[in-house]
C-alpha cells in the first residue's frame, strides 16, 4: 500500500518518447489523464498499461498525467520506474523486468562501438540495425544531470527488451564519482554483456569495478566473472598507466581511447591530423597487445566528413587498433570497409592455413610456404585474416 | 444498402448517389467495354476575339452554375492561391453546390473547409490530403468522394465519367490569346501535366496568369486552341513554396538504411541493366534511392533510357552526367529541375494520359522497369494502402502510385517498418489503395519480403545478404516491437470511394467516430 506524496515528472515529450508526472490524489485511486499522438490506436492500452503497473507495485493512489509521442510499452515502464524510484527509491527491488537472454556471443571483432545515448529512446530504436559491432548504451557523456535517473531505467529495460541484433550490448556507466555504482546495481540485471568504465587512470579504478561487478554479479545470480570491461582510458595519467590498467582485471577485452577529455587534459586542441595524439595511441595499442587484448581507437567526430573517417581509420589500423568509436550510424560501413581484408590477404592467409594444415597431416611441426618458415605470428595472423572475412561473408 | 464483394474481399455498394459502380476484378480485367469517348462540343475561332478578362467575368461568361464541376491542376503544390482564390470568388457570386476536381489539393487548401461547411462545394472528385481529407473523414461533406490515380484522372476526364464543366489552370506565363506554360515568371512550376487532360476536355477553359506576356508565349503547354478567357492576378502562388530551391536528401540513418537495401535489391534483382528505366517521387527515402542508384550506375557504368518523375535535382544530375538519356516530367520538386525543363529538348513534358491512362493506346508507365514508392501500410497480400492512416483517417491523395505499380517490371514500397510504434504491415490494410499483384517486394528497415507470386524474383535473391524474410516473419517481428493498434472506429456511412485507374472500385473509406 502506497501513496505518491509528492510530485515527480519525468522523461521527455519527443517522438518515441513519454513525459510522465505523478502527483499525489487525495481519494485511493489510480487516475491516468493521457494526451497521446496515437490516443485512437494505443490510448486504452497506453492508460492500462499504467495502472496495472503502478497496481502491480502496490500503489494505491496517484494521478498520472503523461504526454506522448509513440513511446513503446518499455520506454512507457522505464519512464514510470524512474518517477517512482524518485518518489521513493526502496521500490527499486519491485520492479520487475524480463531477464534478458544471455546469447552465446563470440564477438572476435570489435571494429566499431557505436554510442548510443542513454535517455533517448528514439535512437536506441533503431541503433541495432547498422552493422556495429558493439553498440553503447551511455549513460554518462550523452546524458545530462538530471536525466541521469531517467537514462538509468531507461537502459535498463532497453537491456531486457530491446533487440539488438547481434551486436555486443554494453553499458557505459557514469563515474565512481557521479553515480557509477548505482549505475552498475541498476543496470546489471539486465544482463550488459560488459560495462565500459570512463576516465580510468590506473589499475585501482579496474580493480573497483571488478569487485563491485563481483559483487552484483553473485547478487543477482550472474555467473561471476561473464560481465566483461571495456576500461576507458581519456587523461594522461590513464595513458601512462595503460599497461596496469590492461592487466588489472580478467574481465578486460579491450581498451579504448578518448580523445575528446585527452586533449583537453594535455591542454591542447584536438587537431585534424591529430599529431598530438599518436603517443598516446601507440602507448595504448602496445599496453592491450601485451596482455593480449584489443584496443579501439577514438571516435571521429565529424561525421559528414566520410573521407577523412576513412583516411583516419587506415591510419588508426596501420597502427595496430582493431576498431574504433562511432558517432553516427551512418559511419559503420566504411570502418568495416577499412577493415575488410583484401583480395591479396585472403589469398596469402589461405595459403598459409592450407601449409600449416598439410604440415600437421604429414606430423611435421614445422611449416613453410615457399622457401619461408610459417612462424607463429605469421599462422595466428593468417587465421584471423580468414575468421574476418568469413564475417565480411556472412553479413 | 446493397454491396458486392469485389475480388479483393472488400465490400463495393452495389449503388451510390446514383452511380452504378463496378467491382475491381484484377489489374488488368478491364477491356474497356467497347464504350466511345464522350467529346466537348466543337467550338470555332474567328478573328478579333478577346479573352482577356476578370476571374468573376471569367466565372459569369462560362456559364458555371448551381451543381457544375470545376477543376485545377497541382503544380503550385503548398505554394498555390489559385484554388482558393476561384472558390472564394465562386462563393461571393453565390453559386453553390459545386464538385471540386483537382488534381491534388494541400495544406494550404484548408480554407476549403468553410465552403464545404456553407454548402459552395459539396463534393470532391480526385484528390484530397491533410486538413480537408481530415474534414471529409468526419463526415463533413455532403456527397460521397471519389480517389482517383493520376491515371485514373485522365480516364475518367476523357472517359467522361468526370465532365468537367469549367477547368481553371494556372499559369506561370501566358499571352492574352491563352498560350500558357509554367517554366516563365516569378512563379515558375515546370511542366503543366496535371492540368492537359482538363484543357483538352473541359467545356470551358480559363487560364489564370501572374505574368502576362506579349503575344506568343513560347513555349507552351497549354495551347490556345484550347482556352477560353485569360485572367491575370497580383500572385497565382508563394514561390518559396511551389518548389524548394533545393531537395535535400533525408538525414534519417533508418530511412537512409531503407534506400541502400533498395538500390542494392534493384542491382541484384537483374532490373538494372544498359538501357532501363525508373520512375522517382519527392519523398526523402525516394530521393536517397535515387541518388544511391546513380552512384551504383557511374561505378557500374549501366545508363538508363529514361527517368519519369516527378523530378529533383537528384534526377537531373543523372541526366546531366550522361547516365540517363531522357527526363519524362510530369512535376518538378525544386527550381533545379526547371532550368533544365526549360532548356533541354530530351527532358520532355509527360501528360497525365500519356503518363498512364489505362484507356489509351499505350502509356510510359508500362515502359518502366522500376518503381520505389511509398505507403501508409501494406498487408500480408502485399495489398498497399497510401489514402488513409490506420485510424481510418483519409489524409493522403494516391498519385501515381496504383499506376506505376500496374506500369513497372519491379515495384518496390520503401518504407519504415513502423511510425511512432504504429506498425506499417498488417493483416489487412484499413484501405486497399493499390492491389497486392502489382506490388513485388516491401523493403523496410527489419527485412525485405518479396511478393511469393514472384518466384523467379525470390529464387533470384537467394544468396544475397540482403535481410530477405517472409511478409508474415515482418509483421511478427514489428508487431512484436510495437505491439497491435485498435481497430479503427468508423461508422457505417461511406465517405469516399477509391478508385482504381480503369474506373471499377477497389474500395470505400468510411466516417470516422471523433
Amino acid at each position: 500500500m502506497m501513496k505518491i506524496t509528492k510530485k515527480v515528472v519525468v522523461g521527455r515529450r519527443d517522438k518515441a518518447d513519454i513525459e510522465i508526472s505523478l502527483n499525489p490524489l487525495k481519494k485511493n485511486d489510480i487516475g491516468v489523464k493521457l494526451e497521446s499522438s496515437v490516443e485512437r490506436l494505443f490510448g486504452n492500452h497506453i492508460r492500462n498499461y499504467i495502472k496495472e503497473y503502478l497496481l502491480g507495485l502496490g500503489i494505491t493512489s496517484c494521478q498520472v498525467i503523461a504526454i506522448d509521442d509513440g513511446a513503446l510499452d518499455f520506454v512507457i515502464k522505464s519512464r514510470i520506474e524512474s518517477a517512482l524510484y524518485k518518489s521513493n527509491s526502496a521500490l527499486l527491488e519491485k520492479f520487475s523486468f524480463g531477464k534478458r537472454e544471455k546469447r552465446e556471443r563470440t564477438v572476435d571483432f570489435r571494429r566499431t562501438r557505436l554510442y548510443l545515448p542513454g535517455n533517448n529512446p528514439y535512437f536506441m530504436e533503431g541503433g541495432g540495425l547498422f552493422g556495429a559491432d558493439v553498440i553503447i548504451l551511455d549513460l554518462e557523456d550523452a546524458v545530462s544531470q538530471k536525466e541521469k535517473t531517467d537514462a538509468r531505467f531507461l537502459v535498463r529495460n532497453a537491456l531486457c527488451n530491446l533487440d539488438l541484433g547481434d551486436a555486443e550490448v554494453i553499458v557505459r556507466i557514469n563515474p565512481f564519482s557521479n553515480g557509477g555504482e548505482d549505475d552498475v546495481k541498476t543496470v546489471l540485471p539486465g544482463l550488459p554483456d560488459a560495462i565500459m568504465l570512463p576516465k580510468t587512470n590506473g589499475a585501482e579504478d579496474v580493480l573497483r569495478l571488478d569487485r563491485l561487478l563481483e559483487e552484483t554479479e553473485d547478487e543477482n545470480n550472474i555467473t561471476v566473472g561473464v560481465t566483461k570491461l571495456f576500461p576507458l582510458i581519456e587523461s594522461a595519467e590513464g595513458v601512462v598507466n595503460a599497461y596496469e590498467i590492461a592487466k588489472a582485471s580478467k574481465r578486460n577485452v579491450m581498451l579504448t581511447f578518448g580523445a575528446e577529455d585527452f586533449t583537453a587534459d594535455i591542454g591542447v586542441k584536438k587537431s585534424k591530423e591529430g599529431k598530438e595524439l599518436f603517443f598516446a595511441k601507440e602507448h595504448i595499442v602496445l599496453a592491450a597487445k601485451a596482455v593480449e587484448i584489443q584496443a579501439s581507437d577514438t571516435v571521429y567526430s565529424d561525421f559528414e566528413d566520410i573521407e577523412g573517417l576513412i583516411k583516419d581509420t587506415e591510419i588508426s589500423k596501420s597502427i595496430g587498433f582493431d576498431g574504433r568509436g562511432v558517432i553516427h550510424p551512418l559511419q559503420i560501413e566504411h570502418i568495416h570497409n577499412v577493415y575488410k581484408p583484401t583480395k591479396e590477404e585472403i589469398e596469402y592467409a589461405e595459403k598459409v592455413v592450407a601449409a600449416l594444415e598439410e604440415a600437421e597431416k604429414r606430423g611435421s611441426g614445422v611449416a613453410s610456404l615457399g622457401r619461408k618458415m610459417i612462424d607463429a605470428p605469421v599462422a595466428k595472423r593468417a587465421r584471423k585474416v580468414l575468421k574476418l572475412a568469413r564475417q565480411y561473408r556472412s553479413k | 444498402m446493397e454491396f458486392i464483394e469485389n475480388i479483393l474481399g472488400r465490400l463495393i455498394p452495389v449503388k451510390i448517389e446514383g452511380r452504378k459502380l463496378r467491382p475491381f476484378q484484377g489489374a488488368f480485367a478491364d477491356d474497356g467495354g467497347g464504350r466511345k469517348r464522350v467529346t466537348p462540343p466543337i467550338p470555332v475561332s474567328k478573328p478579333g476575339q478577346n479573352k482577356l478578362c476578370s476571374l468573376r467575368e471569367a466565372i459569369e461568361k462560362s456559364g458555371l452554375k448551381d451543381g457544375m464541376t470545376i477543376s485545377f491542376h497541382h503544380h503550385l503544390r503548398d505554394g498555390d492561391y489559385v484554388v482558393n482564390m476561384v472558390v472564394d470568388e465562386i462563393s461571393r457570386i453565390g453559386i453553390k453546390d459545386i464538385t471540386l476536381a483537382p488534381s491534388a489539393l494541400f495544406p494550404c487548401h484548408k480554407p476549403l473547409i468553410e465552403h464545404i461547411k456553407n454548402g459552395v462545394i459539396t463534393k470532391i472528385e480526385g484528390s484530397m490530403n491533410g486538413p480537408v481529407g481530415e474534414h471529409v473523414s468526419y463526415g463533413g461533406l455532403p456527397k460521397v468522394a471519389v480517389l482517383r490515380t493520376h491515371g485514373g484522372r485522365a480516364r475518367a476526364i476523357e472517359d467522361g465519367d468526370l465532365h468537367i464543366d469549367v477547368a481553371f489552370l494556372a499559369a506561370s506565363s501566358a499571352d492574352d490569346y491563352g498560350n500558357a506554360n509554367g517554366v516563365d515568371g516569378a512563379s515558375a512550376f515546370g511542366p503543366m501535366a496535371y492540368g492537359y487532360a482538363d484543357a483538352m476536355f473541359a467545356d470551358s477553359v480559363v487560364i489564370i496568369t501572374d505574368n502576362l506576356v506579349p503575344y506568343p508565349c513560347a513555349p507552351y503547354s497549354i495551347p490556345a486552341t484550347h482556352v477560353d478567357y485569360v485572367v491575370v492576378v497580383d500572385r497565382i502562388g508563394d514561390p518559396e513554396r511551389i518548389v524548394s530551391g533545393t531537395t535535400r536528401i533525408t538525414r534519417s540513418p533508418t530511412r537512409l538504411l531503407i534506400a541502400k537495401y533498395a538500390a542494392q535489391f534493384i542491382k541484384e534483382s537483374g532490373y538494372m541493366k544498359e538501357g532501363f528505366s525508373f520512375q522517382t517521387g519527392a519523398g526523402g527515402i525516394s530521393l536517397a534511392v535515387t541518388k544511391m542508384l546513380g552512384e551504383i550506375m557511374e561505378e557500374e557504368g549501366i545508363r538508363a533510357s529514361f527517368i519519369n518523375g516527378g523530378l529533383s535535382t537528384f534526377a537531373v544530375n543523372l541526366f546531366k552526367k550522361g547516365l540517363v538519356a531522357a527526363l519524362y516530367d510530369g512535376q518538378v520538386f525544386d527550381r533545379g529541375v526547371i532550368e533544365s525543363f526549360r532548356n533541354d529538348i530530351k527532358h520532355v513534358e509527360t501528360p497525365m494520359t500519356m503518363y498512364a491512362n489505362y484507356h489509351s493506346k499505350g502509356c510510359l508507365v508500362n515502359r518502366l522497369d522500376v518503381g520505389f514508392l511509398g505507403a501508409t501500410e501494406v498487408d500480408v497480400d502485399f495489398n498497399v494502402n497510401c489514402n488513409t492512416h490506420s485510424d481510418g483517417l483519409l489524409l493522403h491523395g494516391i498519385g501515381g502510385h496504383t499506376d506505376v505499380a500496374a506500369g513497372c517490371g519491379l515495384t518496390l514500397i520503401t518504407i519504415p517498418s513502423y511510425r511512432k510504434r504504429i506498425p506499417v504491415v498488417r493483416e489487412r490494410v484499413t484501405t486497399v489503395t493499390t492491389p497486392g499483384e502489382t506490388i513485388d517486394a516491401i523493403v523496410t528497415e527489419r527485412g525485405i519480403a518479396i511478393n511469393p507470386q514472384r518466384k523467379d524474383l525470390i529464387e533470384r535473391m537467394k544468396g544475397s545478404n540482403l535481410p530477405i524474410v517472409t511478409i508474415e516473419e515482418l509483421k511478427d517481428k514489428v508487431e512484436k516491437i510495437t505491439g497491435k493498434p485498435e481497430p479503427p472506429r468508423v461508422k457505417d456511412r461511406i465517405i469516399a470511394l477509391i478508385e482504381y485507374r480503369d474506373g471499377t472500385i477497389i474500395d470505400v473509406v468510411k466516417e470516422v467516430e471523433k
